[in-house]
């Protein structure tokens, strides 16, 4: 089982990326579920989404210890580094947090997501590259499975989009 | 195996309508359940039925009311302060003996309150939300798949009954998202024929009346026995519960909805510690299944209400128990969400107490 906290921005998709996250642990584990902080928060404020991912039954769908923490702006970094699990992986979008973490009892994954997806061509997808980012560190899911998922559910006259996704995920998964 | 789908729970429910027959939906958008009115007006006019946004929700459940005395499967969603606005027609729907499916994905109150999601509503579904002598059954799923099956069985029951029937969820469960499978579609016209609808004569019968109106008060008190008969027959037949680990157990929590999953994570760390705990899920909180508290109330040494509100459900487990074991409770109110580690200390700091009595 891992539970996972995706945060940042309203309109940074990271309500999608947990629901990108999901979709494939659907396929590849036995059991989801997907709970995203909704109103006040997402005008304009932060917004997350809490993800686990189990092989075996799910409880309760909150989660106050993630094992797996993805940050996508600072204030989401700040409210949530501490709630991680002693062991557990931070990875942070480091072109859009200016901040090291002290925390000594965590993994920490500092990549450039934003930046690298700007190179690829849409820098708006930097939450594509932190879930690849995210799926190579996870270990349980395989990326195929994510790809497969993206291309599934997107319609054919939006193929060429799921294609430029699968690509950022890609570049997240091999960084 | 049936395909399984990622879908939240409030458009869980309403493809569980469609596919149970419904094909009218009367709606008036309010968070954490709008998502439900969304896939309506997406989806209805695809499969032949209507979706309107009506005026307010007084007007939607009045649409419910005509639909629903048609004979049509008809089904409203709202939240809490929404619901409340429906009472009046929730009221005149049972007095006039109707079937009907209304969904609440209650949040915060009392008043506007907040928009996370609460189990405060739980006495104005229970005990009678609108004015008079009436029930209605309420189901109360922890999962977006309970929420497809008990939606189906809700309009089932709703039609054997002939009683408005209630999907008591909450706003996290109406907005998370589950893997989940759905039944074969049923068309509205392979249900079985209501006989007493108004859906006009044909000049072949007699005219149906639909009506809540009695001036003589010998007649109102005869049809409100004879419905009283019938709400018997239902606590006998119908109550539903899950229960966990309570062979055994020394402690039992109650707890439905997100709660009960809530209560679950805490009793499995306490299990893993060698803690005899137990649940009681209750499934219909109308009709309350009391006799599983009764028979489990005769070994425990305690009972724990969890809740999201000031403690409600409570009062029907101490009724249920009839003092023959202490019921304490814990809650988080306003659309705090309770936290498996506090259910866990709760259980802790119970069993630790030297003397069992008192609440």
């Amino acid at each position: 089982m891992a539970e996972i906290m995706l945060a940042g921005f309203g309109g940074q998709g990271v309500l999608f990326a947990g629901k990108v996250i999901a979709k494939a642990g659907m396929e590849a584990l036995k059991n989801v579920s997907w709970l995203p902080s909704y109103g006040p928060e997402m005008r304009g404020g932060t917004c997350n989404c809490k993800v686990i991912v189990s092989d075996g039954q799910i409880a309760s769908p909150d989660i106050a210890e993630p094992d797996f923490l993805l940050a996508m702006n600072a204030p989401s970094l700040e409210k949530f580094e501490g709630k991680v699990r002693s062991g557990g992986t931070i990875i942070m979008d480091s072109s859009l947090i200016d901040k090291k973490i002290s925390r000594k009892d965590v993994k920490t994954v500092y990549i450039p997501a934003k930046k690298i997806a700007e190179k690829m061509g849409d820098g708006r997808l930097g939450n594509m590259v932190m879930t690849g980012c995210f799926i190579s560190r996870y270990g349980k899911i395989p990326l195929s499975e994510v790809v497969e998922c993206m291309r599934r559910s997107v319609s054919k006259a939006k193929a060429s989009l799921a294609e430029l996704n699968i690509k950022m995920l890609k570049a997240g998964y091999a960084f | 195996m049936a395909e399984k789908f990622l879908m939240k729970g409030n458009e869980a429910v309403a493809e569980a309508a469609i596919r149970s027959g419904c094909r009218y939906f009367f709606g008036y958008p309010i968070t954490p359940q709008t998502e439900l009115a969304a896939y309506m007006a997406k989806n209805m006019p695809k499969r032949g039925g209507v979706f309107l946004q009506a005026e307010s929700e007084i007007a939607a459940i009045n649409m419910v009311y005509g639909a629903a005395g048609a004979g049509a499967r008809a089904m409203t969603g709202s939240s809490s302060p929404g619901i409340s606005l429906k009472q009046e027609g929730i009221s005149y729907i049972a007095g006039a003996d109707l079937p009907c499916v209304i969904v609440n994905m209650a949040r915060g109150g009392p008043g506007l309150g907040s928009i996370q999601g609460s189990q405060a509503d739980y006495f104005q579904a229970t005990k009678g939300g609108g004015h008079g002598d009436y029930h209605m059954l309420v189901f109360a799923p922890n999962s977006v798949q309970e929420l497809v099956d008990m939606t189906a069985r809700a309009f089932d029951k709703a039609d054997e009954y002939r009683m408005p029937a209630m999907i008591l969820g909450d706003g996290m469960l109406g907005q998370m998202m589950e893997p989940v499978e759905f039944f074969e579609p049923t068309e509205p016209d392979a249900l079985p024929k209501k006989e007493w609808a108004t859906d006009g004569t044909g000049m072949k019968r007699k005219k149906n009346i639909i009506n809540s109106l009695y001036l003589e008060s010998e007649i109102l008190e005869r049809l409100n026995i004879e419905r009283y008969e019938r709400y018997k027959r239902i606590c006998e037949k119908e109550p539903l519960f899950e229960e966990i680990n309570t062979e055994d157990a020394e402690i039992i929590i109650a707890a439905y909805g997100m709660s009960a999953r809530i209560a679950a994570s805490a009793a499995d760390a306490l299990r893993s510690e060698g803690v005899r705990v137990g649940i009681i899920r209750p499934i219909t909180l109308w009709p309350f299944p009391s006799e599983i508290f009764a028979r489990r109330a005769a070994y425990v040494k305690a009972f724990l209400c969890v809740e999201m509100s000031m403690g409600q459900m409570v009062e029907d487990v101490r009724l249920a128990v009839e003092g023959k074991c202490p019921v304490y409770f814990y809650g988080r109110t306003g659309g705090m969400t309770v936290e498996p580690d506090a259910v866990y200390k709760e259980v802790k700091r119970i069993l630790e107490l030297k003397t069992a009595g008192g609440i």
